[in-house]
């Protein structure tokens, strides 16, 4: 390990032990906040339940459907206005300012539209995704240098073989970018989804932990939370990382 | 190897950038005419922004003259990158996500040559290029002189009948641009390709080349062209002789003034 991942490491094992001190002493009231082996008993207890692995599994799916969903769109997007200049200079400001605005206001409206079943909740990822996506996309092929498409036509390659053998690998580390966003984005309006309004699902079940005064199912669905996020995260960046080291930030 | 036939012609070539959004129209090139004998060595030197890039360019087919035509080997060159002309580029075009030894089999493997074939041309030309060491060596691991050097081994594994090189060395110092020399003197006669070599060093143009087009400040035209008349076994030593100073002063006399009026019209 690295020096820095040691003192990572020590900073977030001080913090937790911080907590847990406090906790025991009884600090912190008992009904604001648990101790972390308290947190980690729940989720381990949670974690025995059929119906939360459901929850689990059923949240994965609909961030997993609301991430390909914004992948696809968001690169034809990305590549069509990369393909035409003028819209996409008269669209650059809806794209810069899309993330100051409050897109969740919009889960109401489809509910609405497609009823109270999981595709709201696939919408609101999508939203909160797609422009990611969209964006990296956009600036991944306008930093293609000209020299390799000149290269191209001087190999004679068709427009599928360049798209594949050169401008996809060129832009590869903005795309991946704009996935690791979509990612992130997709959990974040599917969790939100659910915790305002859903049957079903670990942001609803969280909120419903809340709500029955459950203080040790709810720290333990968030610590499993975020060790699925945090895993996926870890592992995109890992990747990442290997990737692109021999690139030099090329 | 040097023979008569002519392998490109330039006849009453111009090219005219059209104008952008509210800017003016630049003229570019030309008119200029321009042959090229099979197996020659010609380096064309002028003024910085006088049109070099771009004559490569539509003596490549990637860009056609806004008038006057183009042949090479008899046919006309339009609108594609004829086969037989290898290109490599005046900026840096190795792919960073390719090793040396992958990005000098680029294009065989999109030509679909059997692995064999393109392992034995690749591992050749690398070493030649003293590239061997650094096979699996990716761009970002090497010096800008070496990835110059990948590039023009992605180019000569296809084995070009011509090579056009835009300033392939405007990287390097002095000393390494004479070795680079040496070794593009040695690949020239390998290979038996013609090389039209653009640089703006004139004491490369004066060592390298059998003939030398000197250029006018833009609309670039040629002002003059220097028989060098070096032997087909030539080295850097060259710079040595008497006969380099009066070659390169001869290419100088017409560059001076080019470059005093490329100087002063960017002022
Ligand atoms: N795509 C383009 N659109 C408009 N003008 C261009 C374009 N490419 C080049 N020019 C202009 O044409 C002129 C010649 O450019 P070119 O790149 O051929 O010069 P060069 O001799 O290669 O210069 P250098 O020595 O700096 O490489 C320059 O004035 C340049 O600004
Ligand atoms: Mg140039």
């Amino acid at each position: 390990m690295t020096r820095a991942s040691w003192i990572r490491l020590a900073v977030l094992g001080s913090a937790v032990a911080l907590l847990e001190v406090t906790c025991r002493l009884g600090w912190v009231s008992r009904h604001a906040v648990i101790a972390p082996s308290e947190m980690v008993r729940g989720a381990w207890r949670a974690l025995g339940q059929a119906d939360v692995r459901r929850d689990m599994l059923l949240t994965l799916s609909t961030v997993a459907q609301s991430f390909v969903l914004a992948i696809l769109v968001g690169f034809a997007i990305g590549v069509a206005l990369h393909r035409m200049p003028r819209l996409r200079r008269a669209l650059d400001p809806f794209l810069a300012s899309y993330y100051a605005v409050p897109t969740f206001v919009f889960y109401p409206v489809f509910i609405v539209l497609f009823g109270l079943n999981r595709w709201p909740l696939v919408a609101i990822g999508f939203l909160f995704a797609v422009v990611a996506v969209a964006i990296n996309t956009l600036d991944g092929l306008s930093r293609v240098p000209r020299a390799f498409l000149r290269t191209a036509r001087a190999m004679k390659l068709s427009g599928a073989q360049t798209l594949a053998r050169i401008v996809l690998p060129a832009a590869a580390p903005w795309l991946f970018t704009g996935a690791k966003f979509a990612v992130a984005y997709s959990f974040i309006g599917v969790i939100a989804g659910e915790f305002v309004q859903a049957g079903a699902g670990i942001g609803f079940a969280i909120a419903f932990a809340y709500n029955s005064f459950d203080s040790l199912t709810m720290y333990g669905l968030m610590i499993l939370l975020f060790g699925i996020v945090g895993t996926i995260n870890m592992t995109l960046w890992s990747y990442e990382r290997r990737l692109y080291a021999r690139r030099g930030g090329r | 190897m040097l023979s008569d036939d002519i392998q490109v012609r330039l006849h009453g070539v111009t090219r005219i950038y059209p104008a952008v959004e509210g800017g003016k129209a630049v003229h570019a090139l030309g008119p200029l005419d321009l042959e090229l004998r099979e197996g020659e060595f010609f380096s064309v030197v002028g003024p910085s922004g006088c049109g070099k890039s771009t004559l490569l360019d539509v003596v490549a087919g990637l860009a056609s003259p806004s008038s006057g035509s183009v042949t090479f080997e008899g046919r006309p060159v339009a609108g594609e990158v004829p086969d037989g002309i290898g290109v490599v580029f005046q900026e840096d075009a190795s792919f960073p996500w390719l090793s040396s030894y992958d990005n000098a089999a680029f294009a065989l493997r999109r030509a679909g040559l059997p692995e064999a074939e393109i392992r034995e041309r690749v591992e050749h030309t690398l070493s030649f290029m003293g590239l061997l060491p650094f096979a699996d060596a990716y761009p970002a691991q090497l010096s800008g002189g070496m990835r110059q050097r990948v590039c023009i081994a992605r180019t000569l594994v296809t084995r070009p009948r011509l090579l056009l090189l835009d300033e392939p060395f405007g990287a390097l110092d002095q000393q390494t641009r004479l070795l680079m020399g040496d070794e593009l003197l040695a690949l020239w006669r390998e290979t038996g390709a013609t090389v039209l070599l653009i640089t703006h060093s004139l004491d490369e143009a004066a060592l390298l080349s059998d003939r030398v087009g000197v250029m006018s400040a833009r609309p670039g035209v040629f002002i003059d062209r220097v028989e060098t008349g070096w032997a087909r076994e030539r080295d850097s030593r060259i710079v040595a002789e008497p006969a380099f100073g009066r070659v390169s002063g001869r290419i100088w006399e017409g560059l001076r003034d080019q470059s005093i009026k490329a100087l002063e019209s960017a002022r």
